[in-house]
């Protein structure tokens, strides 16, 4: 019998490397042999069937693969990494009219609101002297990793059309995530695992599904979720009471049904799908393996804290064992870079703090200031770092202002802020060690070096050998890309 | 006609395949619409276009860009390049001359190209798109045997100019499933397809078709397209992404409107303007559901009149990808970047949309809900007039227990009437430091300072003395402006959460037998709050806001001591605040399950019964029958439950559109599209390309004109778009590739002439949808083997000639319909309320916040067919989203098709997959045949329609063999996999080997492909 020749071969010769390393790590040993014994069988040159080939940027890069830890809910960049001692003085009073005439806010009533100081300790950290707040110790002890942007500007301050924009370049529906585009444009070193994947710790964010969306690009390319409970991917193990060798015998029978009728129809996509259903196989060995922490060194589980209780004072961060989950995925992140995959999105909800701020706010730092911490370190111990770009951020910022919803005096909270925000990068070819742009010394506008979101992308893609002006997809008729309309490469950040 | 005979000869020349595809090549280069117009929207236009002539220079009008400018100058020279002061310009390097005098130049590729236009004199021609209809003849071909009707010669006629023939007919069970799939999207039974096989009759082929376009199942199907483009949904998208209980009504009226073929021109003007026609039907207004599709963003701190705007945005752009085949959207901020769509007209569509608002309308009933609900109604009256009955005669008896029961209250009190003692507090403390209990003066206490987010116990100390034995404990829970929400709670909105309550008295610990409470929330029940357990407790949520009370009762009763030292400890461990804002704690003597009678009756009481007067006789009557007296009491309550059981009458609001008439909103042209920067004001009109609208009233306009418009006789853009639409579903692709853009930047036709005389043919047959597809499915083109030609590999690779079907992936609800419909699940209800399917509990938890439950469908609305599926936009159905569903958030002209691993797992391992393969099993052993080996055949007969080779057989046979060796020996592992669904009177491991083999043949390509 005569093989679907349009894509075993591609598949092998794109994925020998990974999946030569799977197998060396003990897995896959149906999937490879029911694949190498038939590797002699490949002859015919075909077109490639398979969307996720890795393929080459447009110039040659050092990052391969991201992890984009996305702090769903808007931190407050006031209280974490960008200290306004003017703040602290003026607390309390109030802002010039003319600062907040043509503003508009979620929550805030401009005629009475007050400057909201900080309680928080910063600290400068590392050699070249990064701020953190007392929330993050261990973040600040990567600080010569790390490039601190302070110059964040958005154009959305409500939540959904917020993080559309930061995940799709623009608040709007139907458009792809950057994930979505980084595997449109690089395809996945991974045979066994999705390119994009979408890990969650606490409670659901505003944007749900729509954050990990492939919009008009094929769902190819859009994020696949794994899950804390039950299977890691959806409908992964087989039905209750169908053993691993009636799924071969099957899936046996099914390619060889199906490739008779490639035989005779000669249709590529039937070619596609028995491809599609070999990875399948792949991934319901690999994915098992790939959530598997056994294999860890307790210094590693230690160092993520996937063990750890979680802290007090949950709020609205807090849904089941949070930190413990946000540790676990921070740890699964890593292994699945390993294995290749392209694009991991944890996300985490909620930063909203428009009460509470500094309960709340200690909670979630505490959650996440460890593992990603550790992270970072964990990458660079095992040489993935220069490889491997690690992004934290959220859809905007937070107030100087206090929240006075209702005008309540007594304000804990701060409310969305477009016009100013912080973000942390390391690892993928960018300079670490620097702190980018300035606020004003309220933390309200920009004083120096503004970034649109846009630009971040760009800047991104450019960091994976992409022009974010060439990678483009031609939908009703306009050329669309993840920057939008906008979008400058910021070279100061590259290594 | 010009244009489109310039057109159509540069068709006939040449096309050449580069590597992206196929690259238009005319002889002279140089295309007005492809190449000039766009240079000229991008670069000139907007200084020197319809909107505004700096210099006196317009470029978009040939006579215009031709005349004498005021300088002396012409801009545009025909045949004289050099004489052209536009040339001269775009290459000029003085910054007082150079054009454009901001932004980029023209590349040195775009002036040569412009030099060359120039050079041929500059001719202005219009796209093909907005070009009259062609009357193009009917070819003449060689083979005039082949072929059923004109469609084909059109086909014919090019693949002969190509010296390709085309593909035979499929065979007869693959042309029977081919139409199964595309009308109605089920598959034929084996029986069907036999029937068809063997019937000999000319019309064979034309029966089956008719009987499919009379089949309620159609509507379904060619709805569910049209929900596509409507982007239907059945919740609000955005963070809060609320449900639209209401939303199905629409769909069920898009599904009646294609099963009844409503012409599309009448489909439209109900859709866009329904509350506009003349005594407008409940149905029209209905259907004017079609824009309120559009997002609804109820995220806290947005500004409503930014998101009305975005949803009017999405009408005009809707309007467009639907009804024009064209992206407005880009002149929502600047004029069309490459189409001749300025901002200007852009915003005289958004004029027709901006005076639609968003209302609801109260549905009348349809008629046998009418007749449900009187059936219900005379029931229920039954029902009721049968307990008032019963109650008349109890209210007799009750009168002679009155005087009894007087008596007995006259006496001195009685032992067991509870009564609620204050006590005197003697300290409060709470375990945390900085929270504090102040006192009131009504003896309860305020808790204030520290908010902690931590557990916290409040420790009582009272000093009572109590007359009688004490019995219990009631626990005021107080509300108070004070606190958040009003509390009673401490939490942000006032709820908390009492843990455990625990007492001593003089120092022995009290046990605790039972409590009550005036309201307990779902899932945090007072009996909790004395059970040991921390991690449960008494809440009350959703009633925060309002005062509560619980009375826990002591296992045995305290005797009376004078003075009795009373400590109470509250312990709150939930978290997060849930701690008791303001309390108060009471001593309970007697029963507090017997009630004494409220101060005023005792008042009564006291009264000598002829003393009292006719209002306090029957105020005391009421009183006894109503809470004394068991069998009034018992009889008043079920009255109470019956009333509230009442069947409510039907009709429900739908959400539609409707005319604003007071203060109608002036349209301005927004500033790059934002609501808060309006520039100068614009009136309707449509798009200058076609013709102009015709206002049924002077002064006026609205929607109505708007849909009058697009389906006006004139236009010749619209029945091009819809007649592509319908191709695309038949054919995979559409005769115009790019579905969605019939503008300079979309493809051209493959086959214009056939294009165009489908358009016309729609248009002559009244608009009918099921004519127009009758005519295609009858053709020999559409009937055409779907197998791929590698002698066309290099000529035509992707079948632009025709010259065979395409093979297409159902759509996500489709996989669905088929698996179910294959093992006999299926429920073929049409319409109603959206139905949940099996889906992962913590999918729908993904959402905003885990505001949403997912409560899945049981009985008949689990095997629903899929367009029914609850569809909500933040977290759709995973089902449908792996197979390429839209998300609905904005119109869908054409589905994505992509073929991962991840719907290799959903058909091989979801629930619903997995239900359909035990299913199946089950109704393959119910077949009788003789061997295994025929029950295989018919089951992947059954299963892929056509006979199957001996190989595919003994491969199935092979699997079955294994699987029946494997479950010979593993009973548990073979009940596991027939959980739902099992053979009667065979050995369960036989249906458990026939599931394996079920499963895979539903995993079959063919199954979920249309050959």
């Amino acid at each position: 019998m005569k093989l679907p020749a349009d894509f075993l071969r591609q598949d092998l010769h794109a994925t020998r490397r990974s999946f030569l390393n799977t197998a060396a790590s003990g897995l896959g040993g149906l999937a490879l042999g029911s694949l190498l014994s038939q590797e002699g069988l490949l002859a015919a040159p075909a077109a490639g069937t398979d969307p996720l080939l890795p393929r080459q940027p447009h110039f040659p890069a050092k990052a391969k693969n991201c992890i984009f830890i996305f702090m769903a809910g808007a931190p407050s960049h006031l209280d974490l990494f960008d200290p306004k001692p003017k703040l602290n003085e003026l607390h309390g009073q109030s802002l010039p009219e003319s600062m907040t005439k043509n503003v508009r806010f979620a929550f805030i009533k401009k005629e009475t609101a007050k400057l909201l100081g900080t309680k928080r300790v910063f600290k400068k950290y590392g050699q070249c002297g990064m701020d953190f707040s007392d929330l993050l110790p261990h973040l600040a002890t990567r600080a010569d990793d790390l490039l601190m942007v302070r110059s964040l500007h958005s154009d959305q301050f409500n939540h959904h059309p917020g993080q559309l924009l930061m995940q799709c370049g623009r608040g709007s529906f139907g458009l792809p995530t950057m994930g979505s585009w980084l595997t449109y444009g690089l395809g996945s070193e991974s045979r066994n695992l999705p390119g994009y994947v979408v890990l969650n710790s606490g409670r659901g964010s505003s944007g749900g599904t729509t954050l990990w969306q492939s919009g008009f690009l094929p769902s190819t390319y859009a994020g696949v979720l794994f899950r804390e409970q039950g299977d890691p991917v959806l409908n992964l193990a087989n039905p209750a009471g169908l053993p691993p060798e009636l799924q071969r015998a099957g899936l046996d029978t099914l390619r060889q049904v199906n490739q008779a009728r490639y035989d005779l129809m000669r249709d590529p996509e039937i070619a596609s799908r028995i491809a599609s259903y070999e990875l399948a196989y792949r991934m319901q060995m690999a994915a098992p393996e790939l959530i598997d922490l056994s294999g860890e060194s307790k210094a590693t589980l230690e160092a993520y804290g996937v063990n750890r209780a979680d802290p007090p004072n949950g709020g609205r961060g807090k849904q089941g064992e949070t930190a413990q989950s946000f540790s676990r995925n921070c740890l699964l992140a890593r292994r699945m870079v390993e294995r290749g995959v392209r694009f991991v999105n944890i996300i985490y909800a909620s930063w909203d703090h428009h009460s509470n701020l500094d309960k709340e706010l200690t909670y979630n730092a505490t959650v996440v200031d460890q593992p990603i911490a550790a992270l970072i370190k964990d990458l660079k111990e095992r040489g993935l770092h220069d490889e491997t770009m690690v992004v934290w951020g959220s859809e905007f910022g937070r107030t100087p202002l206090g929240e006075n919803r209702g005008g309540n005096e007594n304000a804990t909270g701060r409310d969305h802020h477009p016009f100013s925000f912080t973000m942390l990068m390391s690892g993928g070819g960018l300079k670490g060690g620097q702190v980018y742009g300035q606020t004003d010394e309220i933390g309200w506008g920009i004083e120096d070096k503004p970034v649109h979101i846009n630009d971040l992308h760009a800047t991104m893609l450019r960091c994976f050998g992409l022009d974010h002006l060439r990678l483009t997809h031609r939908f009703q008729g306009r050329d669309f890309r993840l920057t939008d309309v906008g979008g400058k490469v910021v070279e100061d950040w590259l290594a | 006609m010009n244009a489109f005979r310039r057109y159509h000869f540069l068709f006939l020349l040449l096309w050449l395949v580069t590597g992206s595809g196929w690259v238009f090549a005319a002889p002279d280069g140089v295309s007005f619409s492809r190449d000039i117009q766009p240079l000229l929207a991008q670069k000139c236009l907007e200084c020197h276009g319809p909107d505004k002539q700096k210099g006196g220079l317009r470029l978009d009008v040939r006579e215009e860009a031709t005349k004498a400018l005021e300088s002396g100058e012409h801009a545009i020279s025909p045949h004289q390049p050099d004489a052209s002061e536009l040339l001269r310009r775009v290459l000029s390097d003085d910054p007082d001359l150079k054009m454009p005098p901001k932004g980029d130049r023209l590349t040195s590729a775009d002036a040569g190209t412009l030099r060359a236009w120039i050079q041929e004199g500059a001719p202005y021609s219009q796209h093909w798109a907005y070009a009259p209809l062609s009357r193009a003849p009917i070819p003449v071909v060689k083979d005039s045997a082949w072929g059923h009707n004109p469609i084909d010669r059109f086909v014919l006629a090019r693949l002969e100019q190509e010296g390709i023939v085309p593909s035979p007919e499929a065979d007869r069970p693959i042309l029977i499933k081919r139409l199964y799939y595309d009308l109605i999207g089920l598959p034929p039974t084996p029986d069907q397809v036999a029937a068809f096989v063997a019937d000999t009759a000319p019309d064979a082929y034309e029966k089956v078709i008719d009987e499919l376009l009379r089949s309620r199942h159609f509507g379904e199907r060619w709805g569910r397209h049209w929900l596509d483009m409507a982007r239907y949904a059945d919740s609000d998208g955005y963070e809060k992404d609320r449900p639209r209980p209401d939303a199905w009504h629409y769909r069920d009226w898009v599904i009646e409107a294609v099963n009844a073929d409503m012409p599309f021109d009448q489909f439209t003007r109900e859709q866009l303007a329904g509350d506009l026609l003349p005594g407008a039907a409940p149905g029209q207004r209905l259907a004017t559901a079609f824009h309120r599709q559009t997002l609804t963003n109820t995220e806290g701190g947005t500004d409503q009149e930014q998101f009305r705007n975005e949803a009017v945005f999405d009408r005009v752009e809707t309007t467009g990808a639907v009804w024009l085949g064209l992206t407005v959207g880009c002149a929502r901020c600047h004029s069309h970047k490459y189409d001749a769509i300025t901002q200007r007209e852009y915003y005289q569509l958004f004029d027709f949309y901006n005076n639609g608002d968003e209302t609801t309308y109260r549905l009348p009933p349809a008629p046998e809900a009418l007749a449900a609900y009187e059936k219900a109604k005379t029931v229920h009256e039954e029902k009721a007039a049968a307990l008032k009955r019963k109650m008349e005669a109890a209210t007799l008896e009750a009168e002679a227990a009155q005087s009894a029961w007087e008596n007995l209250q006259r006496q001195a009190e009685p032992q067991s009437t509870a009564a609620w003692h204050d006590l005197r507090l003697v300290s409060a403390t709470a375990s945390v430091s900085g929270v504090t209990l102040t006192p009131e003066k009504d003896g309860s206490l305020l808790a204030g300072g520290e908010n902690p987010e931590g557990p916290v116990d409040y420790v009582l100390e009272f000093e009572a003395e109590v007359p009688k034995p004490l019995t219990g404990l009631r626990i005021e829970a107080i509300t108070d402006p004070r606190l958040p929400g009003g509390g009673p709670g401490r939490m942000e909105g006032g709820n908390f959460v009492l843990s455990e309550l625990s007492a001593t008295l003089a120092g022995k610990p009290v046990a605790v037998a039972s409590a009550t409470a005036d309201f307990s929330q779902k899932g945090w029940d007072v009996g909790t709050a004395f059970d040991g357990d921390l991690k449960t407790g008494w809440g009350i949520s959703p009633q925060r806001g309002k005062s509560h009370h619980a009375d826990f009762r002591f296992t045995n009763p305290v005797p009376a001591i004078s003075p009795t030292r009373i400590s109470v400890t509250l312990r709150q461990h939930y978290g997060q605040q849930h701690t008791l804002g303001r309390l108060r704690v009471q001593g309970i003597t007697g029963d507090p399950s017997v009630l004494p009678p409220p101060a005023e009756m005792l008042v009564i009481l006291a009264l000598p019964p002829e003393a009292r007067n006719p209002g306090q006789q029957k105020q005391l009557r009421e009183y006894f029958q109503k809470k004394v007296h068991p069998p009034t009491v018992a009889l008043a309550d079920q009255l109470d439950q019956l009333a509230k059981a009442a069947p409510k009458p039907p009709g429900e609001e739908v959400r539609v559109l409707v005319q604003r008439t007071a203060e109608p909103r002036l349209t301005r042209i927004l500033d790059r599209g934002d609501f808060l920067t309006p520039k100068e004001e614009v009136h309707p009109g449509g798009l200058s390309t076609l013709a102009p609208v015709k206002f049924r009233q002077d002064g006026r306009a609205d929607r109505l004109d708007l849909a009058n418009w697009l389906m006006d006789e004139r236009n010749p853009l619209t029945p091009r778009v819809l007649v592509n639409q319908i191709w695309a579903h038949l054919f995979g692709e559409g005769m115009v590739r790019t579905i969605n853009d019939f503008g300079v930047r979309g493809d051209p036709p493959t086959h214009p002439e056939l294009l165009d005389w489908l358009a016309a043919e729609y248009r002559r047959q009244g608009w009918s949808r099921k004519a127009l597809l009758r005519l295609i499915l009858q053709s020999a083109t559409y009937r055409q083997s779907s197998r791929h030609r590698p002698e066309l590999d290099e000529t035509d690779p992707t079948n632009r000639f025709l010259a065979r079907q395409n093979r297409l992936r159902v759509q996500a609800e489709i996989v669905r319909d088929i698996g179910l419909s294959l093992s006999g699940l299926l429920s073929d209800k049409v319409g109603g309320p959206s139905v949940f399917p099996p889906m992962p509990a913590e999918v729908a938890a993904l959402s905003y916040a885990g505001n949403f439950k997912w409560d899945n469908s049981t009985g008949a609305d689990r095997y629903r067919r899929g367009l029914y599926t609850f569809f909500k936009r933040t977290s759709p159905h995973p089902n449908l989203m792996t197979f390429d569903c839209p998300d609905s958030n904005t119109t869908t002209i054409s589905r994505q098709t992509s073929n991962t691993p991840l719907q290799a797992l959903t058909l091989l391992n979801n629930e619903t997959f997995a239900e359909a393969s035990q299913a199946l099993a089950v109704r393959a052993l119910g077949w009788e045949v003789g061997d295994d080996a025929s029950r295989i055949t018919l089951l992947l007969r059954h299963c892929v329609a056509r006979e199957p080779a001996t190989a595919e057989t003994s491969l199935f046979l092979d699997l079955l063999r294994r699987s029946k060796a494997y479950y010979d020996g593993h009973a548990e592992e073979a009940s596991a996999l027939t959980a739902r669904h099992r053979a009667p009177n065979r050995p369960v491991s036989e249906s458990a080997a026939w599931t394996a083999v079920a499963r895979i043949a539903l995993n079959l390509d063919e199954v979920i492909t249309r050959d």
